[in-house]
Protein backbone atom coordinates (compact mmCIF):
# COMPACT_ATOMS: atom_id res chain seq x y z
CA UNK A 1 0.00 0.00 0.00
CA UNK A 2 0.76 3.37 -0.80
CA UNK A 3 0.81 6.72 0.72
CA UNK A 4 -0.42 9.24 -1.64
CA UNK A 5 1.79 11.49 -2.81
CA UNK A 6 2.52 12.05 -6.47
CA UNK A 7 -0.30 14.19 -8.49
CA UNK A 8 -0.41 10.95 -11.17
CA UNK A 9 -1.38 8.40 -8.01
CA UNK A 10 -4.11 10.93 -7.23
CA UNK A 11 -5.93 11.35 -10.59
CA UNK A 12 -5.75 7.50 -10.86
CA UNK A 13 -6.90 6.79 -7.21
CA UNK A 14 -9.96 9.18 -8.58
CA UNK A 15 -10.49 7.69 -11.65
CA UNK A 16 -10.47 4.12 -10.20
CA UNK A 17 -12.78 4.88 -7.39
CA UNK A 18 -15.22 7.76 -8.46
CA UNK A 19 -17.37 5.53 -10.81
CA UNK A 20 -18.26 3.31 -8.18
CA UNK A 21 -19.11 5.67 -5.59
CA UNK A 22 -20.51 8.11 -7.68
CA UNK A 23 -23.21 5.44 -8.65
CA UNK A 24 -23.51 4.47 -4.82
CA UNK A 25 -24.10 8.36 -4.27
CA UNK A 26 -26.91 8.69 -7.05
CA UNK A 27 -28.45 5.25 -6.74
CA UNK A 28 -28.17 5.06 -3.05
CA UNK A 29 -26.90 7.97 -0.49
CA UNK A 30 -29.13 10.74 -2.34
CA UNK A 31 -32.02 8.82 -2.18
CA UNK A 32 -31.87 8.07 1.24
CA UNK A 33 -31.46 12.07 2.06
CA UNK A 34 -34.09 12.62 -0.33
CA UNK A 35 -36.38 10.18 1.43
CA UNK A 36 -35.95 12.57 4.50
CA UNK A 37 -36.93 15.77 2.79
CA UNK A 38 -39.82 14.46 1.17
CA UNK A 39 -41.27 13.16 4.01
CA UNK A 40 -42.01 16.19 5.46
CA UNK A 41 -43.73 17.46 2.16
CA UNK A 42 -47.82 17.84 2.24
CA UNK A 43 -47.78 16.64 -1.66
CA UNK A 44 -45.12 15.55 -4.25
CA UNK A 45 -43.78 18.89 -6.39
CA UNK A 46 -44.04 16.89 -9.47
CA UNK A 47 -48.08 16.47 -8.75
CA UNK A 48 -49.07 19.15 -7.27
CA UNK A 49 -47.70 23.02 -7.75
CA UNK A 50 -48.88 24.40 -4.37
CA UNK A 51 -46.74 21.71 -2.45
CA UNK A 52 -45.77 22.81 1.34
CA UNK A 53 -43.70 21.62 3.71
CA UNK A 54 -46.02 19.94 7.13
CA UNK A 55 -45.25 17.96 10.03
CA UNK A 56 -48.31 16.20 9.46
CA UNK A 57 -46.74 12.87 8.11
CA UNK A 58 -45.12 11.89 11.54
CA UNK A 59 -47.64 13.62 13.46
CA UNK A 60 -49.95 10.49 12.12
CA UNK A 61 -47.43 8.19 13.54
CA UNK A 62 -48.79 9.69 17.31
CA UNK A 63 -52.31 10.43 16.27
CA UNK A 64 -53.39 6.94 14.80
CA UNK A 65 -52.17 3.92 17.04
CA UNK A 66 -52.05 2.36 13.58
CA UNK A 67 -48.70 2.65 12.62
CA UNK A 68 -47.34 2.20 15.84
CA UNK A 69 -48.89 -1.09 16.43
CA UNK A 70 -47.93 -2.22 13.45
CA UNK A 71 -44.45 -1.38 13.60
CA UNK A 72 -43.98 -3.42 16.92
CA UNK A 73 -46.01 -5.76 15.25
CA UNK A 74 -43.41 -6.06 12.53
CA UNK A 75 -40.37 -6.07 15.82
CA UNK A 76 -42.25 -8.72 17.12
CA UNK A 77 -41.75 -10.72 14.53
CA UNK A 78 -38.37 -9.99 14.08
CA UNK A 79 -37.41 -11.51 17.53
CA UNK A 80 -39.22 -14.66 17.15
CA UNK A 81 -37.97 -15.31 13.06
CA UNK A 82 -34.73 -14.12 15.35
CA UNK A 83 -35.22 -16.26 18.67
CA UNK A 84 -36.38 -19.65 16.20
CA UNK A 85 -33.54 -18.94 14.27
CA UNK A 86 -31.34 -19.10 16.46
CA UNK A 87 -32.57 -22.07 18.04
CA UNK A 88 -32.56 -24.04 14.92
CA UNK A 89 -29.69 -23.07 13.22
CA UNK A 90 -26.81 -22.54 16.00
CA UNK A 91 -26.99 -25.91 17.21
CA UNK A 92 -26.57 -26.97 13.48
CA UNK A 93 -23.58 -24.42 12.82
CA UNK A 94 -21.91 -26.01 15.99
CA UNK A 95 -22.55 -29.83 14.83
CA UNK A 96 -20.87 -28.68 11.49
CA UNK A 97 -18.10 -27.12 12.88
CA UNK A 98 -16.84 -28.77 16.04
CA UNK A 99 -17.93 -33.11 15.02
CA UNK A 100 -17.96 -33.32 10.99
CA UNK A 101 -14.72 -33.06 9.46
CA UNK A 102 -13.06 -32.40 5.99
CA UNK A 103 -14.94 -32.54 2.23
CA UNK A 104 -18.15 -33.82 4.37
CA UNK A 105 -18.28 -30.93 6.47
CA UNK A 106 -17.40 -28.37 3.10
CA UNK A 107 -20.03 -30.14 1.03
CA UNK A 108 -22.39 -30.04 3.66
CA UNK A 109 -21.49 -26.24 5.11
CA UNK A 110 -22.14 -25.25 0.97
CA UNK A 111 -25.89 -27.14 1.14
CA UNK A 112 -27.23 -25.20 4.25
CA UNK A 113 -26.18 -21.38 2.43
CA UNK A 114 -26.82 -22.71 -0.99
CA UNK A 115 -30.55 -21.85 -0.42
CA UNK A 116 -29.77 -18.63 1.06
CA UNK A 117 -28.07 -17.01 -1.91
CA UNK A 118 -31.44 -18.51 -4.44
CA UNK A 119 -34.21 -16.56 -5.33
CA UNK A 120 -36.32 -15.42 -2.17
CA UNK A 121 -39.34 -14.98 -3.62
CA UNK A 122 -39.26 -18.55 -5.05
CA UNK A 123 -38.66 -19.82 -1.40
CA UNK A 124 -41.07 -18.11 -0.38
CA UNK A 125 -43.77 -19.46 -2.78
CA UNK A 126 -42.93 -22.71 -2.43
CA UNK A 127 -43.91 -22.88 0.99
CA UNK A 128 -47.31 -21.62 0.16
CA UNK A 129 -47.61 -24.70 -2.38
CA UNK A 130 -46.82 -26.71 0.61
CA UNK A 131 -48.87 -25.22 3.00
CA UNK A 132 -52.28 -24.43 1.54
CA UNK A 133 -55.12 -26.17 2.67
CA UNK A 134 -55.45 -29.48 1.30
CA UNK A 135 -52.04 -29.29 0.07
CA UNK A 136 -48.79 -31.32 0.13
CA UNK A 137 -47.91 -31.13 4.05
CA UNK A 138 -51.51 -32.38 5.31
CA UNK A 139 -51.90 -35.11 2.54
CA UNK A 140 -48.26 -35.90 3.77
CA UNK A 141 -49.23 -36.79 6.91
CA UNK A 142 -52.62 -37.60 6.67
CA UNK A 143 -50.87 -40.47 4.61
CA UNK A 144 -48.66 -41.11 8.32
CA UNK A 145 -50.87 -40.38 10.99
CA UNK A 146 -54.28 -42.46 10.97
CA UNK A 147 -56.30 -39.38 11.61
CA UNK A 148 -57.60 -35.97 9.58
CA UNK A 149 -55.44 -33.21 9.97
CA UNK A 150 -56.44 -29.95 9.53
CA UNK A 151 -53.59 -28.00 9.90
CA UNK A 152 -54.72 -24.67 8.28
CA UNK A 153 -51.45 -23.16 8.33
CA UNK A 154 -51.59 -20.87 5.31
CA UNK A 155 -52.87 -17.43 6.14
CA UNK A 156 -51.66 -17.47 9.32
CA UNK A 157 -49.01 -15.93 11.56
CA UNK A 158 -47.40 -19.16 11.69
CA UNK A 159 -46.95 -19.59 8.01
CA UNK A 160 -45.32 -16.53 7.68
CA UNK A 161 -42.81 -17.18 10.74
CA UNK A 162 -42.13 -20.45 8.91
CA UNK A 163 -41.26 -18.71 5.32
CA UNK A 164 -39.34 -16.53 7.47
CA UNK A 165 -37.38 -18.53 9.11
CA UNK A 166 -36.56 -20.69 6.17
CA UNK A 167 -35.68 -17.69 4.32
CA UNK A 168 -33.16 -16.22 6.93
CA UNK A 169 -31.96 -19.82 8.54
CA UNK A 170 -28.48 -19.58 6.63
CA UNK A 171 -27.61 -16.66 7.69
CA UNK A 172 -27.01 -17.56 11.69
CA UNK A 173 -25.46 -20.46 10.64
CA UNK A 174 -22.98 -19.19 8.40
CA UNK A 175 -22.07 -16.84 11.08
CA UNK A 176 -22.00 -19.06 13.90
CA UNK A 177 -20.53 -22.04 11.78
CA UNK A 178 -17.38 -19.36 10.91
CA UNK A 179 -16.95 -18.18 14.53
CA UNK A 180 -17.20 -21.82 15.92
CA UNK A 181 -14.72 -23.24 12.98
CA UNK A 182 -12.35 -20.06 14.21
CA UNK A 183 -12.21 -21.53 17.40
CA UNK A 184 -8.76 -23.20 17.71
CA UNK A 185 -8.92 -27.25 18.45
CA UNK A 186 -6.29 -27.24 21.02
CA UNK A 187 -8.29 -25.35 23.53
CA UNK A 188 -11.26 -27.94 23.71
CA UNK A 189 -8.65 -30.68 23.83
CA UNK A 190 -6.97 -28.95 26.77
CA UNK A 191 -10.41 -28.29 28.01
CA UNK A 192 -11.74 -31.78 27.87
CA UNK A 193 -8.32 -33.54 29.41
CA UNK A 194 -8.67 -31.55 32.61
CA UNK A 195 -12.41 -33.24 32.68
CA UNK A 196 -14.61 -30.66 31.51
CA UNK A 197 -17.79 -32.62 30.43
CA UNK A 198 -19.24 -31.50 27.04
CA UNK A 199 -21.83 -29.50 28.42
CA UNK A 200 -19.44 -27.18 30.43
CA UNK A 201 -16.83 -27.10 27.15
CA UNK A 202 -19.88 -26.19 25.30
CA UNK A 203 -21.39 -23.41 28.39
CA UNK A 204 -17.92 -22.17 29.10
CA UNK A 205 -16.03 -22.03 26.05
CA UNK A 206 -18.00 -22.61 23.00
CA UNK A 207 -20.81 -20.08 23.40
CA UNK A 208 -18.63 -17.35 24.80
CA UNK A 209 -16.02 -17.49 21.78
CA UNK A 210 -18.59 -17.52 19.25
CA UNK A 211 -21.13 -15.17 20.96
CA UNK A 212 -20.11 -12.68 18.57
CA UNK A 213 -20.73 -14.69 15.19
CA UNK A 214 -23.83 -15.57 16.49
CA UNK A 215 -25.02 -12.05 17.76
CA UNK A 216 -23.76 -10.61 13.99
CA UNK A 217 -26.18 -13.39 12.82
CA UNK A 218 -29.16 -12.35 14.95
CA UNK A 219 -28.83 -9.01 13.76
CA UNK A 220 -28.59 -9.68 9.88
CA UNK A 221 -32.17 -11.83 10.63
CA UNK A 222 -34.07 -9.19 12.61
CA UNK A 223 -33.29 -6.19 10.14
CA UNK A 224 -34.37 -6.98 7.36
CA UNK A 225 -37.23 -9.37 8.89
CA UNK A 226 -38.67 -6.23 10.40
CA UNK A 227 -38.42 -4.05 7.09
CA UNK A 228 -40.27 -7.99 5.54
CA UNK A 229 -43.35 -7.36 3.08
CA UNK A 230 -43.27 -9.76 0.33
CA UNK A 231 -43.62 -12.86 2.83
CA UNK A 232 -46.35 -11.43 4.99
CA UNK A 233 -48.20 -10.75 1.75
CA UNK A 234 -47.58 -13.82 0.53
CA UNK A 235 -47.99 -16.63 3.22
CA UNK A 236 -49.98 -14.40 5.84
CA UNK A 237 -53.12 -13.21 3.61
CA UNK A 238 -55.84 -11.54 6.34
CA UNK A 239 -53.04 -12.18 9.12
CA UNK A 240 -50.19 -10.40 7.00
CA UNK A 241 -50.46 -6.35 7.63
CA UNK A 242 -47.19 -5.60 8.90
CA UNK A 243 -45.71 -2.35 8.93
CA UNK A 244 -43.76 -3.41 5.68
CA UNK A 245 -47.25 -3.78 3.67
CA UNK A 246 -48.11 -0.74 5.01
CA UNK A 247 -44.97 0.78 3.09
CA UNK A 248 -46.00 -0.97 0.63
CA UNK A 249 -48.99 -0.17 -0.14
CA UNK A 250 -48.14 3.93 0.43
CA UNK A 251 -46.40 3.69 -2.97
CA UNK A 252 -48.30 0.99 -4.99
CA UNK A 253 -52.00 1.44 -3.78
CA UNK A 254 -52.92 4.54 -1.73
CA UNK A 255 -50.13 6.45 -4.18
CA UNK A 256 -49.77 8.74 -0.73
CA UNK A 257 -45.49 8.88 -0.96
CA UNK A 258 -44.76 11.82 1.62
CA UNK A 259 -46.59 9.25 4.39
CA UNK A 260 -44.70 6.65 3.02
CA UNK A 261 -41.57 8.15 3.37
CA UNK A 262 -42.10 8.88 6.34
CA UNK A 263 -42.95 5.38 7.66
CA UNK A 264 -39.68 4.20 5.78
CA UNK A 265 -37.74 7.16 7.46
CA UNK A 266 -39.35 6.10 10.84
CA UNK A 267 -38.04 2.23 9.62
CA UNK A 268 -34.44 3.31 8.65
CA UNK A 269 -33.90 5.08 11.86
CA UNK A 270 -35.26 1.97 13.84
CA UNK A 271 -32.92 -0.06 11.59
CA UNK A 272 -30.03 2.14 12.01
CA UNK A 273 -30.52 2.20 15.66
CA UNK A 274 -29.87 -1.44 15.90
CA UNK A 275 -27.34 -1.19 13.35
CA UNK A 276 -25.79 1.10 15.24
CA UNK A 277 -26.28 -0.67 18.52
CA UNK A 278 -24.64 -3.64 17.09
CA UNK A 279 -21.22 -2.32 15.70
CA UNK A 280 -19.17 -3.36 18.45
CA UNK A 281 -20.61 -6.36 17.91
CA UNK A 282 -20.34 -7.01 14.18
CA UNK A 283 -16.95 -5.76 14.73
CA UNK A 284 -16.01 -8.25 16.91
CA UNK A 285 -17.38 -10.86 14.76
CA UNK A 286 -15.83 -10.04 11.59
CA UNK A 287 -11.68 -10.14 13.44
CA UNK B 1 -21.77 -45.00 25.79
CA UNK B 2 -22.71 -41.25 25.96
CA UNK B 3 -20.09 -40.33 23.43
CA UNK B 4 -21.28 -41.58 20.06
CA UNK B 5 -24.80 -40.58 20.95
CA UNK B 6 -24.36 -37.16 20.67
CA UNK B 7 -22.61 -36.50 17.33
CA UNK B 8 -25.31 -39.16 16.37
CA UNK B 9 -27.86 -36.47 17.30
CA UNK B 10 -26.04 -33.81 15.84
CA UNK B 11 -26.11 -35.32 12.27
CA UNK B 12 -30.02 -35.83 12.82
CA UNK B 13 -30.43 -32.19 13.20
CA UNK B 14 -28.20 -31.49 10.68
CA UNK B 15 -30.39 -34.19 8.16
CA UNK B 16 -33.34 -32.49 9.34
CA UNK B 17 -32.33 -28.85 8.43
CA UNK B 18 -31.67 -30.33 5.33
CA UNK B 19 -35.35 -31.08 4.50
CA UNK B 20 -36.78 -28.00 5.97
CA UNK B 21 -34.33 -25.78 3.38
CA UNK B 22 -34.77 -28.10 0.76
CA UNK B 23 -38.08 -29.85 1.07
CA UNK B 24 -40.26 -26.94 -0.19
CA UNK B 25 -38.51 -26.45 -3.27
CA UNK B 26 -37.87 -29.80 -4.56
CA UNK B 27 -42.28 -30.30 -3.48
CA UNK B 28 -42.56 -27.10 -5.59
CA UNK B 29 -40.36 -28.85 -8.89
CA UNK B 30 -42.39 -31.69 -8.57
CA UNK B 31 -45.55 -29.88 -8.64
CA UNK B 32 -44.31 -27.84 -11.88
CA UNK B 33 -44.55 -31.64 -13.45
CA UNK B 34 -47.62 -32.31 -11.91
CA UNK B 35 -50.58 -32.31 -14.50
CA UNK B 36 -53.49 -31.01 -12.27
CA UNK B 37 -53.75 -27.16 -12.07
CA UNK B 38 -55.08 -27.75 -8.58
CA UNK B 39 -51.96 -29.30 -7.68
CA UNK B 40 -53.96 -32.26 -6.85
CA UNK B 41 -52.57 -35.82 -5.68
CA UNK B 42 -52.15 -38.36 -7.04
CA UNK B 43 -49.35 -37.15 -9.12
CA UNK B 44 -49.39 -37.59 -12.51
CA UNK B 45 -46.32 -36.60 -14.95
CA UNK B 46 -46.61 -34.15 -17.04
CA UNK B 47 -44.77 -31.49 -19.30
CA UNK B 48 -47.85 -29.55 -20.04
CA UNK B 49 -46.89 -26.21 -17.80
CA UNK B 50 -43.65 -25.82 -19.64
CA UNK B 51 -44.95 -25.95 -22.48
CA UNK B 52 -47.93 -23.23 -21.50
CA UNK B 53 -45.06 -21.26 -19.64
CA UNK B 54 -43.06 -21.08 -23.11
CA UNK B 55 -46.04 -20.28 -25.03
CA UNK B 56 -46.58 -16.98 -22.95
CA UNK B 57 -45.57 -14.12 -23.90
CA UNK B 58 -45.78 -12.47 -20.68
CA UNK B 59 -43.03 -14.72 -18.97
CA UNK B 60 -40.70 -14.59 -21.73
CA UNK B 61 -40.68 -11.05 -22.29
CA UNK B 62 -39.94 -10.54 -18.31
CA UNK B 63 -37.39 -13.45 -18.77
CA UNK B 64 -35.71 -12.07 -21.58
CA UNK B 65 -36.04 -8.36 -19.46
CA UNK B 66 -34.50 -9.86 -16.52
CA UNK B 67 -31.53 -11.88 -17.86
CA UNK B 68 -30.52 -8.66 -19.85
CA UNK B 69 -30.53 -6.35 -17.00
CA UNK B 70 -28.60 -9.06 -15.11
CA UNK B 71 -26.11 -9.00 -17.66
CA UNK B 72 -25.71 -5.43 -17.65
CA UNK B 73 -25.85 -5.29 -13.85
CA UNK B 74 -22.77 -8.09 -13.95
CA UNK B 75 -20.56 -5.84 -16.61
CA UNK B 76 -21.09 -3.04 -15.11
CA UNK B 77 -21.00 -3.74 -11.59
CA UNK B 78 -17.70 -5.71 -11.85
CA UNK B 79 -15.97 -2.81 -13.70
CA UNK B 80 -16.90 -0.41 -11.62
CA UNK B 81 -16.15 -2.45 -8.27
CA UNK B 82 -13.05 -3.92 -9.53
CA UNK B 83 -11.49 -0.48 -10.27
CA UNK B 84 -12.39 0.39 -6.75
CA UNK B 85 -11.18 -2.58 -5.06
CA UNK B 86 -7.89 -2.11 -6.63
CA UNK B 87 -8.03 1.69 -5.66
CA UNK B 88 -8.89 1.18 -2.29
CA UNK B 89 -6.50 -1.62 -1.90
CA UNK B 90 -3.02 -0.18 -3.30
CA UNK B 91 -3.62 3.65 -2.25
CA UNK B 92 -3.71 5.11 1.83
CA UNK B 93 -5.53 8.02 2.01
CA UNK B 94 -7.54 10.38 4.37
CA UNK B 95 -11.30 8.83 4.29
CA UNK B 96 -10.34 5.35 3.29
CA UNK B 97 -12.12 3.57 6.44
CA UNK B 98 -15.35 5.93 5.40
CA UNK B 99 -15.41 4.67 2.05
CA UNK B 100 -15.41 0.77 3.01
CA UNK B 101 -17.97 1.67 5.30
CA UNK B 102 -20.12 3.41 2.88
CA UNK B 103 -20.68 -0.39 1.37
CA UNK B 104 -22.53 -1.30 4.02
CA UNK B 105 -25.89 0.79 3.68
CA UNK B 106 -26.93 -1.02 0.87
CA UNK B 107 -26.17 -4.53 1.61
CA UNK B 108 -27.31 -3.68 5.40
CA UNK B 109 -30.40 -1.54 5.01
CA UNK B 110 -33.75 -3.63 4.32
CA UNK B 111 -34.05 -3.15 0.58
CA UNK B 112 -37.95 -2.33 1.24
CA UNK B 113 -36.03 1.30 2.26
CA UNK B 114 -33.79 1.61 -0.34
CA UNK B 115 -36.42 0.63 -3.22
CA UNK B 116 -38.66 3.07 -2.06
CA UNK B 117 -36.15 6.22 -1.98
CA UNK B 118 -34.98 5.27 -4.81
CA UNK B 119 -38.13 5.23 -6.81
CA UNK B 120 -38.97 8.96 -4.96
CA UNK B 121 -35.76 10.16 -5.64
CA UNK B 122 -35.98 8.73 -9.22
CA UNK B 123 -39.26 10.44 -9.95
CA UNK B 124 -38.21 13.77 -8.35
CA UNK B 125 -35.24 14.06 -10.63
CA UNK B 126 -36.50 12.71 -13.88
CA UNK B 127 -35.46 9.59 -14.65
CA UNK B 128 -38.80 8.03 -13.52
CA UNK B 129 -39.76 4.39 -13.32
CA UNK B 130 -38.99 1.59 -16.17
CA UNK B 131 -35.87 -0.68 -17.00
CA UNK B 132 -33.14 2.09 -16.88
CA UNK B 133 -33.77 2.71 -13.57
CA UNK B 134 -34.48 -0.68 -12.25
CA UNK B 135 -30.67 -1.19 -13.98
CA UNK B 136 -29.12 1.87 -11.89
CA UNK B 137 -30.96 0.22 -9.06
CA UNK B 138 -29.51 -2.94 -9.16
CA UNK B 139 -25.62 -1.87 -10.33
CA UNK B 140 -26.43 -0.33 -6.89
CA UNK B 141 -27.22 -3.43 -4.80
CA UNK B 142 -24.76 -5.37 -6.59
CA UNK B 143 -21.46 -2.81 -6.31
CA UNK B 144 -20.70 -3.92 -2.51
CA UNK B 145 -20.82 -7.39 -3.21
CA UNK B 146 -18.35 -7.07 -6.29
CA UNK B 147 -15.84 -4.80 -4.25
CA UNK B 148 -16.04 -7.36 -0.94
CA UNK B 149 -15.12 -10.04 -3.27
CA UNK B 150 -12.93 -8.92 -4.74
CA UNK B 151 -11.10 -7.51 -2.33
CA UNK B 152 -10.74 -10.31 -0.27
CA UNK B 153 -9.03 -11.99 -3.16
CA UNK B 154 -6.97 -9.15 -3.16
CA UNK B 155 -5.96 -9.16 0.25
CA UNK B 156 -3.92 -12.65 -0.65
CA UNK B 157 -1.62 -10.54 -2.94
CA UNK B 158 1.39 -10.19 -2.73
CA UNK B 159 2.29 -6.64 -3.79
CA UNK B 160 6.07 -6.87 -3.93
CA UNK B 161 5.07 -8.92 -7.46
CA UNK B 162 4.12 -6.06 -8.67
CA UNK B 163 7.14 -3.91 -7.44
CA UNK B 164 9.27 -6.72 -9.65
CA UNK B 165 7.33 -6.45 -12.44
CA UNK B 166 8.10 -2.82 -12.14
CA UNK B 167 11.73 -2.76 -11.57
CA UNK B 168 12.08 -5.48 -14.84
CA UNK B 169 10.30 -2.23 -16.74
CA UNK B 170 6.61 -3.12 -17.10
CA UNK B 171 4.97 0.39 -17.42
CA UNK B 172 1.60 0.52 -15.22
CA UNK B 173 -0.60 -0.16 -17.59
CA UNK B 174 1.40 -3.51 -17.93
CA UNK B 175 1.45 -4.63 -14.34
CA UNK B 176 -2.09 -4.50 -14.31
CA UNK B 177 -2.73 -6.17 -17.06
CA UNK B 178 -0.11 -9.00 -17.12
CA UNK B 179 0.55 -9.19 -13.23
CA UNK B 180 -2.24 -8.11 -10.91
CA UNK B 181 -5.77 -8.76 -12.88
CA UNK B 182 -4.71 -12.36 -13.38
CA UNK B 183 -4.34 -12.97 -10.12
CA UNK B 184 -7.39 -11.45 -8.51
CA UNK B 185 -9.39 -13.08 -11.63
CA UNK B 186 -11.44 -15.57 -9.35
CA UNK B 187 -12.24 -13.26 -7.22
CA UNK B 188 -13.63 -11.12 -10.10
CA UNK B 189 -14.98 -14.10 -12.13
CA UNK B 190 -17.05 -14.53 -8.34
CA UNK B 191 -17.69 -10.95 -7.87
CA UNK B 192 -19.70 -10.82 -11.58
CA UNK B 193 -21.38 -14.35 -10.66
CA UNK B 194 -22.73 -12.04 -7.22
CA UNK B 195 -23.63 -9.28 -9.66
CA UNK B 196 -25.36 -11.39 -11.97
CA UNK B 197 -27.48 -13.54 -8.79
CA UNK B 198 -28.51 -10.19 -7.14
CA UNK B 199 -29.71 -8.51 -10.00
CA UNK B 200 -31.28 -11.93 -11.41
CA UNK B 201 -33.12 -12.61 -7.87
CA UNK B 202 -33.70 -9.09 -6.76
CA UNK B 203 -37.49 -8.95 -6.27
CA UNK B 204 -37.79 -5.66 -3.60
CA UNK B 205 -36.08 -3.38 -5.32
CA UNK B 206 -37.39 -3.87 -9.20
CA UNK B 207 -41.35 -4.28 -8.00
CA UNK B 208 -41.14 -0.60 -7.41
CA UNK B 209 -38.89 0.99 -9.80
CA UNK B 210 -40.22 -1.16 -12.83
CA UNK B 211 -42.91 -0.26 -15.24
CA UNK B 212 -46.24 -1.83 -14.28
CA UNK B 213 -45.93 -2.88 -18.48
CA UNK B 214 -42.86 -4.20 -18.67
CA UNK B 215 -41.73 -6.06 -15.44
CA UNK B 216 -39.04 -8.37 -14.60
CA UNK B 217 -39.59 -11.74 -13.90
CA UNK B 218 -39.87 -12.21 -9.92
CA UNK B 219 -42.31 -9.15 -10.26
CA UNK B 220 -44.03 -10.65 -13.07
CA UNK B 221 -44.43 -13.87 -10.34
CA UNK B 222 -45.19 -12.30 -7.02
CA UNK B 223 -48.64 -10.61 -8.88
CA UNK B 224 -49.22 -13.73 -10.17
CA UNK B 225 -49.31 -15.13 -6.83
CA UNK B 226 -51.18 -12.64 -5.47
CA UNK B 227 -53.93 -13.03 -8.01
CA UNK B 228 -54.02 -16.98 -7.81
CA UNK B 229 -51.07 -19.15 -8.37
CA UNK B 230 -50.88 -21.67 -11.34
CA UNK B 231 -48.65 -24.67 -12.15
CA UNK B 232 -47.42 -21.98 -14.87
CA UNK B 233 -45.57 -19.84 -12.35
CA UNK B 234 -44.18 -23.16 -10.63
CA UNK B 235 -42.82 -24.08 -13.80
CA UNK B 236 -40.87 -20.56 -14.25
CA UNK B 237 -39.89 -20.63 -10.30
CA UNK B 238 -38.42 -24.08 -10.71
CA UNK B 239 -36.10 -22.95 -14.03
CA UNK B 240 -35.46 -19.46 -12.08
CA UNK B 241 -34.22 -21.68 -8.37
CA UNK B 242 -32.33 -24.13 -10.80
CA UNK B 243 -30.42 -21.21 -12.57
CA UNK B 244 -29.95 -19.12 -9.07
CA UNK B 245 -28.63 -22.39 -7.20
CA UNK B 246 -26.38 -23.09 -10.28
CA UNK B 247 -24.90 -19.74 -10.45
CA UNK B 248 -24.35 -19.43 -6.66
CA UNK B 249 -22.96 -22.97 -6.90
CA UNK B 250 -20.00 -21.63 -9.03
CA UNK B 251 -20.15 -17.85 -7.10
CA UNK B 252 -19.17 -19.99 -3.65
CA UNK B 253 -16.76 -22.29 -5.64
CA UNK B 254 -14.88 -19.78 -6.87
CA UNK B 255 -14.46 -17.44 -3.94
CA UNK B 256 -13.52 -18.13 -0.36
CA UNK B 257 -17.48 -18.08 0.83
CA UNK B 258 -17.26 -21.84 0.55
CA UNK B 259 -15.93 -21.99 3.54
CA UNK B 260 -12.59 -24.03 2.86
CA UNK B 261 -9.99 -24.89 5.69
Amino acid sequence: MAEITAPEDRRRLVTLLSPAYLWLTLAVFLPLSAMLFFSFLTDLPQDAPDWGFTLENYLSFGESEVYATLLWKSLKLGVTVTFFCILIGYPCALVLARTIKGRARETLFLLVILPFWSNSLVRIFSWAIVLRGNGVLERGLEAVLPWDIRLNLMFTTHAVVIGLVHSYLPYVILTSYLALQAIDDDIVDAARSMGASTLTILRRLLLPLSLPGLLAGAVLVFVPVVGSFMEPRILGGRHGTYYGTVIEDQFVAVYNWPLGAALSFVLLAVVLLILGLSTPILRRART
Amino acid sequence: MRRPLLPLLGRAWLALILVFLYAPILVMAAMSFNASPFYQLPFEFSTRWYADMAMNPQIIEASLRSVGIALATMVIATALGTAASIALFRYDFPGKRVLQVLLFPPIAIPWLITGTAMLIFFFAIGIGRGTPAVLIGHVALALPYVIVTVSARLSSFDVTLEEAARALGADAWTVLRRVTLPWIAPGIVAGALFAFAVSFDQFVVSYFLAEPGDSTLPVLIYTAIRKGFTPEINAISTIIITVSMGIMFLATRKSSFGGSR
